[in-house]
């Protein structure tokens, strides 16, 4: 326990020097990057609790990622405009304000989409969840308003009292703050009784239900609990790039979410930021060379499933066994 | 009127593409329990072979057939190196599998072909018209593709239901373990499963591929209509992909045509259009969901 | 003395096949009622449907007086309702002590504290400790039950069911599959926790049941033929027609 906690605590460390040493060797997209890694680690994170600890496999975990990202986008375009959303909520650009809001509404999104998708199962409940993802991508491309198929531009990153959010740095560090927040919020949940229920239902549904458990109701808080997670990196991550999109919900983007959380390990803490991380420069790097960077990353992917169990990190944990 | 009797045939005519992706999908489904997200893919591989083909060669005929060789090896192929390894994974490994196949197939056709279009011109039978009703000329192609679409649609019932191989194909949609224990070449049916699916994604390609634009991305589109049809009709159940895949080729078809002006009625145009075409494109969706929330398992579930 | 359980006309069908055809029996506080029958009699969809895992056609269950006929299956638990399954049903990825953690949390019908730390909820981890003392499990708390051997897994999920304090247990073939050194440890075991709750014993083993049961009930095709004690009906005509002359044969 004592030896994760200081590993966590290196790699947090190692994090935040970040953009000091895109200064020094003058790689200033080092943060971005590293910045956006982070956030989709937030959301293949969130994708993996109910995926990896809860066994449900939804296809439209981008759907509350761009919702989240779309509140923020918003109640932004309100702010700038100096009108209100439905005519009674006014605009804002405090991240305060807008975070929570974001992950509330994602939440209760998720709450919809959860209760009627959760009473199917198998390919059904991929489907459905895909379906409700898709419905979600055309809604926010019909709506003129808010940019249709080009999106919202957020022109200026919402505020937190104190902080300078211009500073590129400073964006960074509370991406990060979050980012670690998270990762402890997801720790604790996996280990708190409830997340030992939902682990029990993934193992044996029936058998939980045998015990007096009503999994359906288990089953829908998780998934609620998951599209928060996604609601609020999908907030940060338009705060990040400064830009909502419906790209963000389309359904190749809950491929990739799922795919983060194969690469990295499924089931495990640390290995959806990790898949994040080795997918987003796997990307970066491969898309500085050629444009066909799609074709390697695809066989990666493909290999890595059809050959290998648990990911990266059971990649990692079989070097550490190794070495011992 | 003849707007509507001109957009139901269009409606028929996108039901009988989805169709013939979706028998293939759902037998594959329903047989080896895989869900195939590359079968799009398959739909795109005919398309291109055809077009390319055609505008080689200047035969229409020619690129029917190479877009089937091309589907039906290809398939093959991809049966034999990738499918075989999913029958025992999860559906999670399936997906992602079959996503990475997406990756590969789209990023090869580029390589290949560019990322321009192709377009192919009509043979000289098809390039005309037929009036069915009177005031309603309509291309003779398009008919050429309803009528293709509903030849295959008899002869899979043909062949489901009146010989040795359908019998197999229907035991093994409904009870896997039966045909297992049946002692059939089970390794062999699968193969020849999936490689009907891929012909008759193949065949939807090379029909669809004069009247859309052949492009990088194509099959990504349709494949999401496909599945939505196939969950409908119940996994499995090739009667189920017909009724389903009929029915939502005119569904959204008609939505398409219509909502949009219906809507610029009581609000104004460029909102009314925006919103009309939305809708329009989560119609299927919503008919899914819809459809699922009253039975779970599809219209035609196949399996108990 | 009023029944725990009550069943009358109970009755489900699949297609054109009847699986229970008007099925009635009671179990009575503290007793242990066995049902016995040749495969394919309809026994595991009568357990299915005591446990709401099916809805029947037609018939009423009663559960400590409350009509559970309609009710999901979590509610029936709640009610007092335990079950084992035939093929054992555990979760394979976690400890013995872990599955039994589980069961004991359960009872409170389970609960959605999202930050508190399993791990150190001592009253949990004590009672299943001092559960696990007194078994045949004892060497085992820290063993994968994936790892457990075939009687052993039997064990335990007898241990999780009980440790529900249910009213009413189900047991779906306790000793299939046990050999003989196992089902008289099975045996004793269910001896042993008679009085803490009334059981339903579904059994092919006769030995174990005419050991354990107060009363049997014979079902055959779907229907009751026969009800009594281990006597009668191992004198009933019908009953060695039907079933215990195939034993014999």
């Amino acid at each position: 326990m004592k030896r994760d906690n200081l590993v966590l605590l290196a790699v947090l460390i190692l994090l935040a020097l970040v953009p000091f040493a895109a200064e020094f060797t003058g790689q200033s997209s080092w943060t971005k990057l590293v910045g956006q890694a982070l956030i989709y680690g937030m959301a293949a994170a969130s994708l993996n609790f109910i995926l990896g600890y809860g066994g449900m496999v939804s296809f439209g975990h981008a759907a509350f990622f761009g919702i989240g990202g779309y509140v923020v986008g918003i109640l932004y375009h309100h702010f700038d405009a100096g009108t209100a959303f439905l005519g009674i909520i006014p605009g804002t650009d405090q991240m305060l304000v807008t975070l929570p809001a974001a992950v509330l509404v994602a939440g209760l999104a998720a709450a919809l989409v959860g209760a009627l998708s959760l009473r199917t199962g198998g390919v059904q409940f991929i489907m459905i969840t895909l379906a409700f993802a898709q419905m979600f991508f055309f809604l926010f491309i019909s709506l003129k308003t808010y940019g249709g198929e080009d999106g919202i531009m957020v022109r200026r990153t919402n505020a937190l009292p104190g902080l300078n959010m211009k500073d590129k740095a400073t964006l960074y560090w509370v991406v990060l703050a979050f980012a670690a927040a998270y990762y402890l919020f997801l720790r604790r949940l996996v280990r708190s009784s409830f997340g030992q229920i939902i682990a029990g239902i993934r193992q044996n549904e029936r058998r939980m239900a045998a015990m007096g458990i009503s999994t359906l109701r288990y089953k829908l808080y998780a998934f609620i609990l998951s599209g928060m997670g996604a609601g609020l990196a999908g907030a940060l991550m338009v705060n990040f790039l400064r830009f909502a999109s419906p790209d963000m919900m389309h359904w190749t983007r809950s491929g990739e979410l799922m795919v983060m959380v194969i690469l990295g390990g499924v089931g495990t803490l640390a290995g959806p930021f990790i898949g994040a991380g080795a997918l987003f420069t796997l990307e970066t790097t491969l898309a500085r060379y050629t444009e066909h960077w799609m074709l390697p990353v695809g066989i990666l992917l493909l290999v890595v499933v059809l050959t290998s169990k648990g990911g990266l990190m059971a990649l990692i944990a079989k070097l550490k066994g190794g070495a011992k | 009127m003849i707007l509507l009797f001109e957009q139901l045939l269009n409606g028929l005519q996108y039901g009988v593409t989805l169709f013939l992706l979706a028998a293939g999908l759902t037998l594959i489904f329903g047989i080896m329990g895989v869900i195939n997200l590359a079968h799009g893919a398959l739909y795109m591989v005919g398309a291109f072979a055809a077009s390319w083909v055609a505008i080689q060669t200047g035969s229409f005929w020619g690129g029917l057939v190479a877009g089937l060789v091309a589907s039906g090896l290809i398939g093959l192929v991809v049966e034999t190196a990738v499918i075989r390894r999913l029958y025992a994974r999860d559906h999670l490994d399936q997906v992602l599998a079959t996503f990475a196949l997406i990756l590969i197939f789209n990023q090869t056709t580029v390589l290949i072909f560019g990322r321009q279009p192709l377009f192919t011109t009509l043979p000289e039978i098809f390039s005309g018209s037929v009036e069915i009703i009177p005031g309603l000329p309509y291309p003779t192609y398009r008919l050429f593709v309803i009528a293709v679409g509903l030849a295959v649609a008899l002869g899979l019932y043909f062949l489901i239901n009146k010989t040795r191989i359908g019998m197999l194909v229907r035991a093994g949609a409904t009870n896997r373990q039966m045909v297992r224990a049946l002692g059939v070449n089970i390794q062999g049916l699968y193969t020849a499963v999936f490689a009907l699916g891929a012909l008759l994604a193949g065949l939807a390609g090379v029909m669809a591929s004069p009247i859309v634009s052949v492009q990088v991305g194509m099959g990504d589109e349709i494949i999401l209509a496909t599945f939505v049809v196939v969950v409908i009709g119940g996994v499995g159940s090739v009667k189920g992909a017909f009724v389903a895949g009929i029915v939502l080729g005119l569904f959204d078809t008609m939505l398409r045509a219509f909502l949009p002006a219906t809507l610029q009625q009581v609000m104004p145009g460029p909102e009314a259009q925006a919103l009309g075409v939305g809708i329009s494109s989560m119609g299927i969706y919503l008919m899914m969901a819809l459809v699922l929330l009253v039975r779970p398992r599809g219209l035609f579930a196949a399996r108990g | 003395m009023s029944p725990v359980l009550d069943i009358a006309g109970l009755v489900k069908t699949f297609g054109g096949l009847t699986a229970t055809d008007h099925v009635s029996l009671t179990v009575d506080t503290g007793e242990i009622h066995a049902l016995i029958g040749p495969n394919g009699a309809g026994k595991s969809t009568l357990i299915n449907q005591i446990c709401g895992e099916i809805i029947p056609n037609a018939g009423q269950i009663h559960l400590a007086g409350r009509d559970v006929t309609r009710l999901p299956p979590a509610g029936r638990v709640a009610l007092g309702l335990g079950r084992t399954f035939q093929i054992t049903s555990l979760l394979d990825d976690m400890t013995v002590r872990e599955n039994l953690g589980l069961a004991i949390q359960a009872r409170e019908g389970g609960n959605f504290r999202i930050f508190d730390r399993a791990a150190k909820r001592n009253e949990v981890w004590d009672e299943a400790d001092s559960v696990l003392a007194g078994s045949a499990l004892s060497a085992r708390a820290g063993v994968k039950v994936a790892d457990l051997a075939h009687g052993e897994k039997k064990q335990l999920e007898l241990l999780m069911a009980l440790s529900q304090r249910p009213r009413v247990l189900l047991l779906d073939e306790p000793m299939a599959g046990l050999g003989h050194v196992e089902s008289q440890q099975m045996i004793e075991a269910l001896n042993a926790a008679r009085g803490e709750c009334a059981m339903l014993l579904v059994e092919h083993d006769m030995e174990a049941v005419f050991a354990l049961a107060d009363r049997i009930s014979v079902l055959v095709y779907g229907r009751i033929i026969a009800a009594g004690t281990a006597e009668e009906i191992r004198a009933n005509p019908a009953v060695r027609e039907a079933y215990l002359g195939e034993e014999d044969a």
